[in-house]
């Protein structure tokens, strides 16, 4: 397999995967602002935070407003992370490997994208909002399946599953880093909403019911954050997603350093006694986790890609 | 299913489409007769389309252009420095000819391939055919398409043109003339394969009744002509499809063609002469050897090191492995040399050179500037005829002599004097026509058609090919960067049903 077109299917399925994932974030920001009170501090600035995009937004946004900020993560074609631009670097990445996907996932891919140049731009308002974000999720859950079942489980497809698994990862620890800054810095006026947040963060993961089936008791911050970060069957577990990170490494030629470094995140992750961490050490952990993430981003980059040819 | 949909359409709406109002005004007609009546081979088309309305004419051709957007079949169109991924302009009704006119024109190609083939091996060889007199040793020196590069080199099965893209017209008398041979890197065939698949969709029911013979297995027989030129006997030699990149117009094809022969895609950046003088493509687990390389990038760009030490695209010492035999490159470096049009104008003293032969398709009378008559007489009729640079395809560059202006035939005046030997002339040819969706009715639009012929161990021609038609009412410019769509096109068997 080429090694510029095995960069592009990773780039491809991290870009789709953003689109997702933002999508989610912002449906559940969107439930979580009509229940919680103002003085929780939500907002939707801060969800620009959370994606790591705050600089270009602040540098590239005059006046601050809610409909400013969902336009950035929405539709802004200038703000990589928006969902719009992720799907048509997504599009362009697979256009450029149409040639081994299989046709029925480009066309999903295409349809995805020009659907989402129509619609997108109307989530901003908030009437099509939770409509049209449901929509893009399906969509690439969709292309996802299709990918799954259409296309052989050989080389291209283990570089989707490499580039999907990383994004998410990412993404988990993101969410809970947002979370934990907000709550549990020890604001006791605000305990009250500890339930509905923490709640809100697991079903930004489609995680709800699968915490609920795996902890029998009520919703807890401590068994969240290690329900996210360590639980080892639930998909997009920071510990799970890098277990299909390391098994789609396997499945490729000269993975053991990579297959090494995915070893040892594993046990910083679940080692980790996070009984003991307050809000200050867990945000300084996540901080960690990601600066190991894109560490591994490098490594699978210089071991497989030629450049960063996707990007 | 049909009928039930024409039942309930309001009164208004249920006019039927009658070929007596359908009017080619002069043109050859490829459905209807002049008397107005459908052509034997198309009778059963005709029939079907003067049962649809007006209404479901609009109706398909609306699902077909949603099918094409959803398929991704976009053509690239530079513009004002910007790239726009456009729709491939498509006319659902097909374009019909009868399976035994057919058969003579794919004879006539493959007689014209084999000779072109000979022509070229035999240009980078002895050169017996200028020798003997046939063909003009100031032509040949001239060419800016002759490589010297190429000397010598001996490609498997002596095929040089292994891809072929030949332009056919059929004039007002219902000859069929061939008017390009297109030996570079002609593309339109992932078109042709596509059109097939979008016109069983929008009539499903058209095929149930018709022997239309199948086009679709060009892909595998591409492979097969190309795994034929394969330097090392294997099994499975590396085949790959070799693109400028992204930002080609016919880059959909590029991929297309890859895909549907299981083919790498690769660009430039991706292949690497190695110090054995063999090719090599860089992949996840190191480099890998490549047996054959169907290349859709110019000569001039494939190697800095044998032509432009400017392109970015090409591979440093591809050449030197091709001539080395380590890998095969098709079509050929140098093949362009007998895709000149001042070649063509030879084409059938070269027929009869290499195989005794006459030819089965005719040349389109041209005059070659070059020449002392031909150029007299060209400069005095310029207002009848079409006049085209030699070394240019895709319809740029030329002078369409009754629809010009007085200012641009004294450009051309000028640019013939100036270099006649860039300048060939024809007459201008009234195009056939055939029915073509337009403002809800059947019009005649023009059109040619470009059938792809295969060369290497065996020798293979589409069947059919792309049909390019003129959206634009009279006009006879039917290639797709300057407005035109192109149809399905069935060859049709009555004889076997």
């Amino acid at each position: 397999m080429l090694s510029r077109v095995a960069a592009r299917f990773y780039w491809g399925a991290r870009y789709l995967e953003r689109a997702e994932n933002t999508s989610r974030l912002v449906r559940v920001y969107d439930n979580l602002m009509l229940d919680l009170p103002p003085e929780a501090g939500v907002s939707w600035p801060l969800l620009v935070d959370i994606v790591g995009a705050g600089e270009l937004f602040r540098s590239s946004t005059p006046k601050v407003t809610d409909h400013a900020t969902l336009r950035f993560l929405l539709a802004d074609p200038a703000n990589p992370g928006s969902v719009l631009a992720s799907l048509e670097q997504g599009r362009e990445n697979f256009r450029t490997t149409r040639d081994l996907a299989p046709s029925e996932a480009w066309r999903s891919v295409n349809e995805l994208c020009l659907y989402a140049r129509k619609k997108v731009p109307q989530a901003v308002s908030q009437r099509r909002r939770q409509e049209v974000l449901g929509d893009i999720i399906e969509g690439v859950q969709q292309i996802r399946g299709l990918m799954a079942d259409a296309m052989s489980h050989t080389e291209p497809y283990q570089f989707i599953r490499l580039g999907r698994n990383i994004e998410r990862s990412d993404m988990t620890t993101r969410i809970i880093d947002a979370a934990s800054v907000t709550l549990l810095a020890g604001r006791t006026e605000l305990r009250r909403f500890d339930n509905t947040l923490w709640m809100a963060v697991l079903r930004s993961l489609s995680a709800y019911q699968m915490y609920r089936q795996s902890v029998r008791r009520r919703v807890h911050p401590d068994d969240v954050v290690a329900f996210l970060l360590k639980d080892p069957h639930f998909p997009r577990s920071f510990y799970r997603c890098l277990h299909q990170v390391e098994s789609a490494a396997e499945d490729l030629p000269n993975h053991s350093e990579v297959v090494r470094t995915v070893a040892r995140l594993r046990r910083l992750v679940s080692e980790r006694d996070l009984k003991q961490d307050d809000a200050g050490s867990l945000h300084d952990f996540l901080d960690e986790l990601q600066l190991e993430l894109s560490n591994l981003h490098r490594q699978i980059a210089s071991v497989w890609f030629l450049q960063d040819a996707g990007k | 299913m049909l009928s039930s949909f024409t039942e309930h359409e309001p009164i208004g709406m249920s006019l039927k489409i009658t070929w007596k109002d359908y009017n080619a005004r002069g043109s050859y007609d490829e459905l209807v007769t002049p008397a107005g009546r459908p052509r034997a081979h198309a009778r059963a088309l005709a029939a079907y389309l003067g049962r649809l309305g007006p209404r479901q004419l609009v109706i398909r051709q609306h699902a077909a252009e949603r099918a094409i957007v959803e398929m991704g079949i976009t053509f690239t169109v530079y513009s004002e420095g910007q790239n726009i991924d456009r729709a491939w302009p498509f006319d659902i009704i097909p374009r019909t000819i009868s399976a035994r006119e057919w058969r003579l024109v794919e004879a006539g190609l493959i007689q014209r391939l084999t000779a072109l083939n000979r022509f070229i091996d035999d240009i980078y060889h002895e050169q017996r055919i200028v020798t003997d007199g046939v063909f003009p040793r100031e032509i040949l020196e001239s060419s800016t398409n002759f490589l010297p590069q190429c000397v010598g080199a001996s490609p498997a099965h002596g095929a040089w043109a292994h891809i072929c893209g030949s332009d056919l017209v059929r004039d007002d008398d219902g000859t069929i003339y061939v008017l390009e041979d297109n030996l570079r890197v002609p593309s339109g065939v992932s078109y042709m394969l596509e059109n097939r698949i979008v016109t069983k969709q929008v009539f499903p029911e058209l095929f149930r009744n018709h022997a239309i013979l199948p086009v679709d297995d060009y892909p595998s027989q591409l492979f097969d002509t190309l795994a034929s030129l394969s330097p090392r006997p294997l099994d499975y030699p590396e085949v790959v499809v070799l693109t400028p990149g992204i930002y080609n117009s016919a880059y959909f094809e590029h991929a297309y063609l890859a895909q549907s022969m299981g083919a790498e895609l690769v660009e430039g950046g991706d292949l690497v002469v190695g110090d054995d003088d063999c090719v090599y493509m860089r992949t996840i687990s190191g480099l890998s050897r490549v047996d054959v390389i169907y290349r859709r990038i110019n000569d001039t760009f494939m190697d800095p090191e044998a032509f432009n030490p400017e392109s970015l695209l090409g591979v440093p010492g591809l050449v030197r492995a091709w001539r080395a035999g380590n890998v095969a490159i098709a079509n050929a470096p140098g093949s362009g040399v007998a895709d000149d049009k001042l070649v063509y104008s030879f084409v059938p003293d070269i027929i009869r050179y290499y195989l005794s032969e006459e030819p089965l398709l005719p040349n389109v009378p041209t005059y070659a500037c070059v020449r002392e008559d031909d150029r007299r007489y060209v400069l005095d009729h310029l207002d009848n005829l079409v006049v085209k640079p030699v070394g240019e395809s895709g319809g740029y560059g030329m002078l369409i002599g009754p629809a010009a202006d007085k200012k641009t035939r004294e450009k051309f005046h000028r640019l013939i004097r100036r270099n006649p030997r860039n300048y060939v002339a024809q007459p201008v040819l009234n195009l056939s026509t055939a029915p073509t969706v337009a403002a809800g009715s059947l019009q005649p639009r023009h059109v040619d058609l470009r059938p792809f012929s295969l060369h290497g161990e065996r020798s293979f021609v589409t069947a059919g090919g792309l049909t390019r038609v003129a959206l634009v009412e009279g006009s006879l410019v039917v290639n797709s960067s300057q407005g035109g769509g192109s149809k399905d096109t069935w060859i049709v068997d009555t004889e076997s049903s």
